[in-house]
Order: C-alpha cells, then sequence, then structure tokens
C-alpha cells in the first residue's frame, strides 16, 4: 500500500517537472515561431556584441579628432560614415558611444526593477497601513510627467552619469511599485496561498516561494518595456547636456553636438538617433513578444 | 456619484501639496548652499546673511516650507538669478506658447489615433492593422527629439519648404494665426504629436476590438441596423476611455515638451528650463517644474471628474 502511494507520488513529481520544464519550453516555442521577437533579438544581440567588442571593432580612436577632415559625409574612404564636428571617425564613436547609452539605459530599470519590486510586493502583500504609505508616495511621483521628473531631478542635481541615472531611477520605481502591487494583490488571495499559510508557511517563506514565483515574469516583461522609455530618455537628458559630458561618446550626447552640423553633413548628423531609434523599438518589440509569449496579462 | 466627484477632488489637495513639497526639495537636493539659488556667488557676506534672514532660511525645513508655500500661493515664485526678473513673468508667456504647441500636438495625436485605432479594431487581423500597430509601435519608441532634427533635415535643409526654428517674425510675443507664423508650428507639431499618435492609436484599438466582441454589438446587428449605425454605439462606448488618454497625453506633452523645444528653438517652458539649467538658474527651474506639475494634476483631476460624468458605467463602481 505505502509503496503504491510512493510511486504514485513520484509519478506526480515527474509530472510537476515536466509540466515546469513544459511552461519554458513553451514559452521558448512562441518566442521561436514570432519572428519579429526573433529579429529584434538579433539585431540587440549583434548591437551588444559589437558595442562590448567596441576596441577590437573601432578602426579608430574614439578621442582622436582631426581639424582637417572635420565633417566628411557618408562614404568617404577610411570613414565609412563620415567624420563629426571634431573629425573624429563616426564608426568608432557610434561603437563606443552604444556603450554608455546602453549603460545608461539598462541599469536605471534594473535598479528600479529591485526596490521597485521590493516595496511593490511589500505593499501588496501587506496591504493595510503599509499599503497606504507606498502607493500614496507613489501617487504623488505619479503626478509628475516622466520627462518632466528626470528633467527636475538631474537639473537640480547638475549634469553626470550618476545624477542621470539616479533620476531616472527613480523616475521608475513608481512605475514599476504600481505594477508589483497589482499582481501581488491577485495572487495574495489565490488558494495555494492560504494552503501555504495553513500549512505553517512564514510570511517571509510564503513571499519568497509563492508570491515572487508568480510575480516576477509580469514585473518583468513591464521592465523590458521600460528599457526602451529609459533609453530614449537617458540620451535625451544626455542631449540636454544633463546626462554624459564631453568629450565621452554617448549617442544622445553626440547628437547634440552635431546638431550644428545639420546643414553640412545633415545624413552624419542623424546616425545617433538612429541607433537611438532602433534599439528602442527592438527592446520594445521584443517586450511585446515576451510578453504574448509568456501569457502575461496587461 | 456626486460623492465619487467630491472625494476625487479632496484627493487632488494632499497630492498637490506633496507635489509643491517635491519642487520645494529640489533646491534642498541641489548641491551647494540653498542660499546660493537666491544671491549671486559674488554677493559680499553681510548681503547673504541678511538675505537668508528675508527667506527664512536659517530656520528649521518645515518652516521654510510654510514660509516658501505661502508666497507660492500668492503667485510669487522668487526671482531669477540670470535676469533679475521675476520668474512668473518670465514663465506666463512660456507656459501660453508651450500650451498652445501642446494642445496643437494633442489634436493631431488623437485624430490621426483614433482614425488609425478605429480602423485597426475594426479589421483586427488586416493589412491595415499591421500598418496601424506598427506606426503605434514606432510611435512611442521614436527619440522624438530625433525625428525632429530628421524632419528639419527634410523638410528645411533639403526642401526649405518650412523653417527650422523659432516662433516666427517678432518671436513669441508677436504671434498670430497667419501662414507667416503658422508655418514655425508644423514641423514642432508634427514631431511633438508622434507620442500621442502612437499611445492613442493603441489604446482606441484594444477598447474597440474589445466592444466590437461584446454581445451588444452582435445583438445591435440582429436587430437590423446598418455599421454605420452600430459604429455610433461603438463610438459611444470608447470615448471616454479614448478623451481620457488624451487628456492625459496633453499633460506629458506640456512637460515632455523640454527636447522637442530644445531643438526647434520653439520659446516655451522647455526652452526656458533648458537655459535654466545651463544657468543654475534655480529659482526658474523650481518655478516652471512646479507649474507645469501643477498643471499635470489639475489636469489629472478634470479628466477624472469628465470621465466620471460621461461613463454611466463608473457611478457604479
Amino acid at each position: 500500500m505505502s509503496t503504491a502511494a510512493e510511486a504514485e507520488l513520484a509519478i506526480q513529481a515527474k509530472v510537476a517537472v515536466a509540466k515546469g520544464q513544459g511552461y519554458w519550453a513553451g514559452v521558448f516555442k512562441r518566442v521561436r515561431r514570432d519572428p519579429v521577437t526573433i529579429v529584434c533579438a538579433t539585431i540587440l544581440l549583434v548591437m551588444f556584441l559589437a558595442i562590448l567588442f567596441a576596441p577590437l571593432l573601432a578602426p579608430h580612436d574614439p578621442y582622436q579628432g582631426s581639424m582637417i577632415r572635420r565633417l566628411r559625409g557618408l562614404g568617404t574612404l577610411n570613414y565609412p560614415l563620415g567624420t563629426d564636428e571634431l573629425g573624429r571617425d563616426m564608426v568608432t564613436r557610434l561603437l563606443f558611444g552604444g556603450r554608455l547609452s546602453w549603460f545608461m539605459g539598462i541599469v536605471p530599470v534594473v535598479l528600479a526593477f529591485i526596490i521597485g519590486t521590493t516595496l511593490g510586493v511589500t505593499a501588496g502583500y501587506m496591504g493595510g497601513k503599509v499599503n497606504m504609505a507606498i502607493m500614496r508616495t507613489t501617487d504623488v511621483f505619479y503626478a509628475f510627467p516622466s520627462v518632466l521628473l528626470a528633467v527636475a531631478i538631474s537639473g537640480a542635481l547638475g549634469a553626470g552619469i550618476v545624477n542621470a541615472i539616479l533620476a531616472l531611477t527613480l523616475v521608475f520605481i513608481p512605475q514599476i511599485i504600481r505594477v508589483a502591487e497589482t499582481v501581488t494583490q491577485g495572487v495574495r488571495n489565490l488558494d495555494f496561498v492560504d494552503a501555504a499559510r495553513s500549512s505553517g508557511a512564514s510570511g517571509f517563506t510564503i513571499v519568497r516561494v509563492h508570491v515572487l514565483g508568480n510575480v516576477l515574469g509580469p514585473i518583468f516583461v513591464y521592465a523590458t518595456n521600460l528599457i526602451s522609455v529609459c533609453m530614449i530618455l537617458a540620451s535625451g537628458l544626455s542631449f540636454l547636456g544633463l546626462g554624459t559630458k564631453p568629450p565621452e561618446p554617448e549617442w544622445g550626447l553626440m547628437l547634440n553636438t552635431l546638431r550644428t552640423a545639420i546643414y553640412v553633413q545633415p545624413w552624419v548628423a542623424v546616425l545617433p538617433g538612429a541607433c537611438i531609434f532602433i534599439t528602442s523599438i527592438c527592446f520594445n518589440l521584443l517586450s511585446d513578444g515576451l510578453r504574448q509569449a509568456m501569457d502575461v496579462k496587461g | 456619484m456626486i460623492f465619487y466627484l467630491l472625494r476625487r477632488a479632496l484627493y487632488a489637495i494632499p497630492i498637490a501639496l506633496a507635489v509643491g513639497f517635491v519642487c520645494f526639495m529640489l533646491v534642498q537636493i541641489a548641491p551647494g548652499d540653498p542660499i546660493n539659488a537666491i544671491v549671486p556667488p559674488d554677493a559680499p557676506g553681510d548681503v547673504v546673511e541678511q538675505v537668508r534672514r528675508d527667506y527664512g532660511l536659517d530656520k528649521p525645513l518645515p518652516v521654510q516650507f510654510g514660509l516658501w508655500l505661502l508666497k507660492v500661493v500668492q503667485g510669487d515664485l522668487g526671482r531669477s538669478l540670470a535676469t533679475g526678473r521675476s520668474v512668473w513673468s518670465d514663465l506666463s508667456t512660456a507656459i501660453g506658447n508651450t500650451l498652445m504647441l501642446a494642445v496643437c500636438a494633442s489634436i493631431v495625436g488623437f485624430v490621426v489615433g483614433c482614425t488609425l485605432g478605429g480602423l485597426a479594431g475594426t479589421f483586427r487581423g488586416s493589412v491595415l492593422d499591421r500598418l496601424a500597430t506598427g506606426i503605434a509601435v514606432a510611435g512611442v519608441s521614436v527619440p522624438h527629439y530625433w525625428l525632429g532634427m530628421v524632419m528639419v533635415v527634410i523638410f528645411s535643409v533639403q526642401l526649405n519648404w518650412l523653417p527650422a526654428m523659432g516662433a516666427g517674425p517678432g518671436g513669441s510675443s508677436d504671434w498670430a494665426w497667419d501662414w507667416e507664423h503658422f508655418q514655425f508650428l508644423v514641423l514642432p507639431t508634427i514631431t511633438l504629436s508622434v507620442i500621442p499618435t502612437g499611445i492613442v492609436t493603441r489604446t482606441v484599438r484594444g477598447i474597440v476590438a474589445e466592444i466590437m466582441n461584446q454581445e451588444f454589438v452582435v445583438a445591435l446587428r440582429g436587430k437590423g441596423l446598418t455599421r454605420g449605425q452600430v459604429f455610433l454605439h461603438v463610438v459611444k462606448n470608447a470615448a471616454p476611455n479614448a478623451l481620457a488618454v488624451i487628456g492625459l497625453q496633453l499633460g506629458y506633452l506640456m512637460g515632455g515638451s523640454i527636447l522637442v523645444e530644445t531643438v526647434f528653438s520653439w520659446p516655451g517652458t522647455g526652452l526656458l528650463l533648458n537655459s535654466a539649467i545651463f544657468q543654475r538658474d534655480l529659482p526658474v527651474l523650481q518655478g516652471t517644474i512646479l507649474v507645469l506639475a501643477m498643471f499635470f494634476v489639475a489636469l489629472n483631476l478634470v479628466v477624472d471628474l469628465v470621465q466620471a460624468a460621461l461613463d454611466p458605467r463608473i457611478k457604479r463602481a
């Protein structure tokens, strides 16, 4: 009798494991069938590798300019994408510029993801006064248009990469808190959480095992979508002179300094913006694809 | 219903106060003594001390906030460090220009977005739907400051059809609704409208698709109503949400126009903020942010109230 029950349990476990694999295998399968997501992921991967290995790939020095070859057009010999207003090679600058642009586009979202999830899950799970305190504070930051809040904070703190990242993180934390709180409240009252509680699990264990496992997916999908926004905002801050400082290459800053050159070499001047656009739209579409593949609502 | 409206209106008060506090803190988090935001750096020491006492900067922070709030409520936003003029005098003309640009962009975004979204939602899965969805994604992922530069390159540099920057002859004080002035508004408006166009398209497509799947639409068709009549019912159901989205977008555009205004040198709040940032003119920065944020709070309230008035379903909630 007991062996039969054990066998039964073993089978159940196997089915559960197979189901667990089945979920991610299913997600992967759905992603593979979605050509748009595959193309976007490939473009992003190539871009990531290119900026990662920028020192190996770049044909010139990113800081070394020359007065005699300023603002060459597209297709110049040795300078296929032309040169900027100080005679620096655009291919090199774009490769190196991507490093800071990607860094500033991703780091604030990662920080906001960690802080926002912690606060949002706490608010959603605890409810009551804790929820009240966290969510009403969130409302205040929601009362600012996000561009304005980013400009206000980094404008007051002054230019610099750290200040810009700080400002952007503060912009995204409330947005992630709201999503995290909503999904946590949805999970909190489900039967398996009640079951865990009645079997004596502590609050911490319930959150760690049962809540986080179910809410991280939706929050993660939302956060990947924010990378697209963050990329635009971060480069926008640099464009306003609030993020990176010259001569550091960064797409938004390059766009700003090349603005004076639009009458001389218009198509060279808009190249950094095209890079921001491609990155941003790929992250956006990738996020949409993930959302569909993981069957996340909202 | 009346209770909902009252409660919503009352909730705006603590939010407005808290927004004011965040704006007040902007000067406090700025590196250096906040007194530097009021007096020029080359002022003699005793003048600095005098100003410190006059402004109450020697008092504890909550008292300072109270004093500041009292002044702000009376319309005194302080004086610009760069020009010495009162912040409000520069801000009032700038706000008008930004509002004009943001309203125009919202109208364009609403009309184009509703058309695209409505068509996409009605004919789901068609080529039209894919096109509209593509435009919606591109609209929210494009760095609009870059799009503005591309527009200038195409329409000003290459084709020479439209002016690249400014607000027309005589600047913003001399505005008139004729082509000579209006041509300056065209490129900034189109550039700024891509975000609301994308968002409205996406939202309206979702709303319309959801409504089309509901039983009452099938019932209306079964009753023998023509396509046009059914469409009117769909519009009636979709309008409150669509209006709410575009209402909030107007606020986002007011606050977010700084990048577009910088590209086109449009003499609005964005350009004012930009120069304030460069000159570290904190009173101007603080005042502009405060007024724009308060506008957004008020707009949020109006949108919620109007939506509740238009949409009978909210009463029951």
